[in-house]
């Protein structure tokens, strides 16, 4: 800040000084320019306006609301209200849609095939793959290899209460034999090689001969006795190609010796009627539906 | 050298600061007092307004074995790639469920939101996926998701949860204000077995210490594995508010 009186006045720009001087070099007073001082004014006017027109001062019991009204909560809950409108009529007509004859409305079965796409993406890639393909111990979705049913009503009801899981009590249920300690090792290994001659597999057939006689005692009344297996039970068909944890000798004895419990959690607690319904009719399009 | 007397001094209020500028100790001391005024605006009043924490149903201190399963979480650092905080837009509503809400963060210390997401948000990722999909998960994520880039952790499975310092953690959360009662602390060694055990005789007590509570052998395997507390950790989270009884303030 300088004074009028006493000015030091810099000889070569006529501009006066702070009096701050190092070494001799002394430091020119020059104004700040007026567009940054303006702007700093402003900002200061806007910053006050702002507190009054947004949730801003913590009072006694809650803040000030702001006379604009703005929430965040009520912008996103009016944001997920407008698409729910949006989609209010096709949504309602799907959850109540009978999915064996989606295929006459065309525009609907778009939307049901369109909307259970991203609900697949967001909710069931992570275990079946984002191309439905599966994983080891994840079913394929992609081909006509069902355990539990692949028409339009076994694939809404696996989705809608899962399987195996402890939330929903109507989740589908069976539970595989460990056999382990019930079959001896010679035992197993002779079911191993049957079930090895039944999927087309290299086998012994010696031994294939004598597991044919343990897989009737044992695991004929869930996978059949062709073991062509049980939607009803969940138990797979053991004489395709199609393998949910591997046909090698190994994993079969593996599975055999120690059995398998696959779990799907329940989606009609996550998920929408309408986003059931569309996830089923997309699910059942993806090649395998039957 | 430096020569800072004044030759053309300012008069009124405003040449005071020089006062300020010429004492180093008074400038640290005021600029401090300065910025105090801004963190009582900001902070002060989150103490003590009553929409800070909104009142919802269900949320509960951590389980023993939860608490263990989020040690190891921080101790893993998965905060660096995944967040706990679904923001109140219409995109993360779809994808990860309810917004969070700050009374879902009143037992973490420290809390979980991070601020990157690499991987998803797990603010809601209990019950999302079976027990075995998280073990083969955190063994391999690739044999799961093939486009992954998260690292494996299959270490979790061998190593066995030491139940031996369980009551200090425990009562190191009650000491910066979780209420757990001594009765939790007493039993929160046997509680850490007892929950990855579902034949316990600890099963009903269990769950009246910490209602919803699933008690279960997480990784399948004997033992209680810090698989076996992550996996605790992972199926509860996001689950325990009654949203029938959350209302959205209008103030936020």
């Amino acid at each position: 800040m300088s004074s009028k009186e006493n000015k030091d006045i810099d000889d070569i720009t006529g501009i006066d000084t702070t009096g701050h001087a190092w070494d001799g070099i002394k430091e020119l007073n020059n104004p700040l320019p007026r567009w940054w001082l303006w702007c700093f004014y402003l900002t200061i006017i806007w910053g006050i306006g702002y507190t009054i027109a947004y949730p801003a001062w913590p009072l006694v019991k809650g803040a000030t609301a702001g006379v604009l009204g703005y929430s965040t909560r009520a912008e996103v809950a009016a944001e997920i209200n407008r698409f729910e409108e949006a989609n209010a009529e096709i949504s309602a007509q799907l959850a109540s849609a009978d999915l064996n004859t989606l295929a006459e409305n065309e525009e609907l079965q778009r939307f049901a095939t369109s909307a259970g796409g991203a609900v697949f993406r967001n909710n069931c890639s992570q275990c079946h793959g984002s191309g439905a393909a599966g994983a080891v111990g994840y079913p394929n979705l992609l081909d006509d290899d069902w355990l539990w049913g692949g028409d339009f009503e076994n694939i809404e009801y696996t989705i809608r209460h899962g399987i195996r899981n402890e939330e929903d009590w109507d989740a589908r249920y069976s539970e595989m034999t460990a056999y382990d300690e019930i079959l001896s090792d010679e035992e197993i290994d002779a079911t191993v090689q049957y079930v090895r001659q039944i999927s087309g597999q290299d086998h012994d057939a010696t031994l294939a001969a004598a597991g044919e006689v343990t897989f009737a005692d044992n695991c004929a009344a869930c996978h059949g006795e062709d073991g062509k297996g049980s939607y009803d039970l969940g138990a797979p068909n053991l004489t395709d190609a199609i393998w949910l944890y591997g046909g090698s000798e190994a994993t079969l004895e593996e599975t055999i010796r120690y059995a398998r419990f696959g779990v799907m959690p329940p989606w009609a607690s996550r998920l929408s009627e309408a986003e059931i319904k569309a996830v089923s009719a997309y699910v059942h399009q993806l090649g395998g539906g039957e | 050298m430096s020569d800072t007397t004044p030759n053309s001094p300012a008069k009124g209020f405003l040449a005071k600061h020089a006062i300020l500028e010429r004492s180093p100790t008074l400038l640290l001391v005021s600029s401090l007092l300065v910025v105090t005024v801004g963190g009582i605006v900001e902070i002060a009043p989150l103490f003590y307004l009553e929409n800070t924490i909104e009142k919802v149903e269900g949320v509960r201190p951590y389980s023993p074995l939860e608490l263990a399963g989020r040690d190891i979480y921080i101790r893993e650092g998965c905060y660096v790639c995944h967040s706990q905080m679904i923001r109140p837009m219409r995109d993360e509503v779809e994808r990860y469920g309810h917004y969070s809400l700050a009374a879902e963060s009143m037992y973490d210390h420290p809390h979980q939101w991070g601020s990157k997401r690499t991987g998803p948000d797990l603010a809601r990722v209990g019950g999302k996926y079976s027990d075995d999909w998280h073990v083969d998960h955190l063994i391999k994520p690739q044999a799961v998701v093939p486009e992954s880039i998260m690292p494996g952790y299959a270490y979790l499975v061998d190593n066995e949860v030491n139940a031996e310092y369980t009551a200090d953690l425990v009562s190191t959360h009650r000491f910066v204000g979780v209420p757990y009662t001594d009765e939790m602390i007493e039993v929160a060694a046997s509680d850490v077995v007892a929950q990855a055990d579902p034949d316990t005789d600890a099963y009903d007590d269990l769950l009246e210490r910490y209602p919803g509570a699933q008690i279960r052998n997480f990784d399948g395997r004997p033992g209680v594995s810090e698989m076996d507390a992550l996996i605790a950790y992972m199926q509860m989270l996001g689950t325990t508010v009654d949203f029938s009884t959350f209302t959205p303030d209008a103030s936020r």
